[in-house]
């Protein structure tokens, strides 16, 4: 065992300038609103961008080895479901397309198709060099030049596979883009 | 069988085949550790049947292309067979061009069919007697064979949404960029001396010393 923490010395307490004593003033905000008042006022826009953030369900679409780095990113060590994304097998469940792979010519009708089946307000993740702009097959005569030809994309991921890490902090900047610029109607 | 895969008995297999399939096979050698026999086209099914029947030869491996375009018979079909009881493979060759049929291997090793179709979609070659001669990895309505030495490394079209049309559509394929071919022998741009001195200044005096 390392160093034995005293109670109410969090870890963070050795940050220069951190009081564990003096809360998120936000929360405090929301705390003495809900003590005294019994309900919290807030626009509607912001709870529903915030409903959406917390409930990407994300449609699989792996089509080569970055669906691998997909699947690990939804595993235990990273956890996607904490920010409250499920993978769903329909398109008619799901909010987000994570391309993951190489798009061929052959696939990119039965692409289309899967993103028109979503419903609003659908987004799309373009995982790896491959579904951002071909990657190493960029100058086949199969494959698609960037999944964007085919589908409008949000937010692409750089790698040759993205680690599930960088997956991850791709899937926090498409929720922080959902909170900047979502509304009622998209 | 002990010795397998020893030059000798690579000799005597490439010897015994020659023997069992006559005058079929026009060529037989042993490269590279690996016994090739080339043989007639019009009697590759008949080949191919002594091989499994008296040689032992149960699986067939794999079926592929070659092209060669400065050939008259431009392609070579390759079989490359396996026989787990005598723990040995055999690649067997045949030639052929754009418009000679290959005999179907399907009635001796029904695995063929898929092998024979990529063959097919590939390279152009035809197999006569194919049950299901069609298009298997390309594209729907793909045209040419990708595979050929002939055939645009780009292709010759691309596909994009179109937002009027309301589908996935085809056009010729215009490239942002051209292709190009890296010279990663050095880390200099326009360092063409590399290429013609086959090394690096400075290079000259390790003198074989390395």
């Amino acid at each position: 065992m390392g160093v034995i923490v005293p109670a109410g010395a969090a870890a963070r307490s050795s940050v220069e300038g951190y009081d564990p004593k003096v809360h998120d003033r936000f929360f405090e905000a929301v705390n003495y609103e809900l003590g005294e008042k019994g309900f919290v006022t807030a626009p509607l826009d912001d709870v529903i961008t915030w409903a959406r953030t917390g409930s990407l369900m994300w449609m699989t679409f792996g089509l080569a080895c970055c669906a691998v780095e997909m699947m690990q990113a939804s595993m235990p060590r990273f956890d996607m479901e904490r920010f409250g994304m499920a993978p769903r097998a329909s398109p008619r469940q799901s909010d987000l397309m994570i391309v993951a792979g190489t798009l061929t010519n052959k696939m990119a009708p039965a692409l289309r198709k899967v993103y028109d089946q979503m419903p609003d307000p659908r987004y799309v993740l373009s995982m790896g060099s491959c579904a951002n702009g071909g990657g190493y097959y960029h100058y086949s005569y199969s494959v698609v030049r960037g999944c964007d030809r085919v589908v409008p994309v949000d937010v692409y991921v750089p790698g040759c596979p993205p680690t599930a890490e960088a997956l991850l902090y791709g899937l926090l900047q498409l929720q922080k883009k959902i909170r900047r610029t979502g509304t009622i109607a998209r | 069988m002990s010795g397998a895969g020893t030059p000798k008995a690579m000799k005597a297999l490439a010897s015994a085949a020659k023997k069992a399939c006559g005058k079929a096979v026009i060529d037989s050698k042993v490269a590279f550790g690996e016994v090739t026999i080339t043989v007639k086209r019009e009697q590759i099914v008949d080949v191919l049947r002594t091989l499994r029947d008296d040689l032992g030869f149960q699986q067939l491996v794999d079926l592929c292309g070659a092209d060669f375009p400065t050939r008259a018979d431009r392609f070579d079909i390759v079989y490359h067979l396996l026989s787990l009881t005598r723990n040995e493979r055999i690649r067997v060759k045949v030639s052929t061009d754009e418009a000679a049929p290959v005999p179907s291997a399907i009635p001796v090793y029904p695995s063929a069919e898929w092998f024979e179709r990529e063959a097919f979609d590939m390279y152009g070659v035809f197999f006569s007697d194919h049950p299901d001669l069609r298009r298997m990895l390309t594209d729907y309505g793909f045209e040419g064979h990708p595979l050929r030495k002939d055939f645009p490394m780009t292709g010759y079209v691309e596909v994009r949404y179109d937002d009027e049309l309301k589908r996935v559509v085809y056009e010729p394929v215009k490239l942002a960029q051209e292709f190009r071919s890296f010279d990663f022998l050095s880390p200099w741009e326009g360092a063409d001396y590399v290429k013609w001195s086959g090394q690096l200044p400075g290079d000259e005096k390790a003198g074989g010393k390395a």
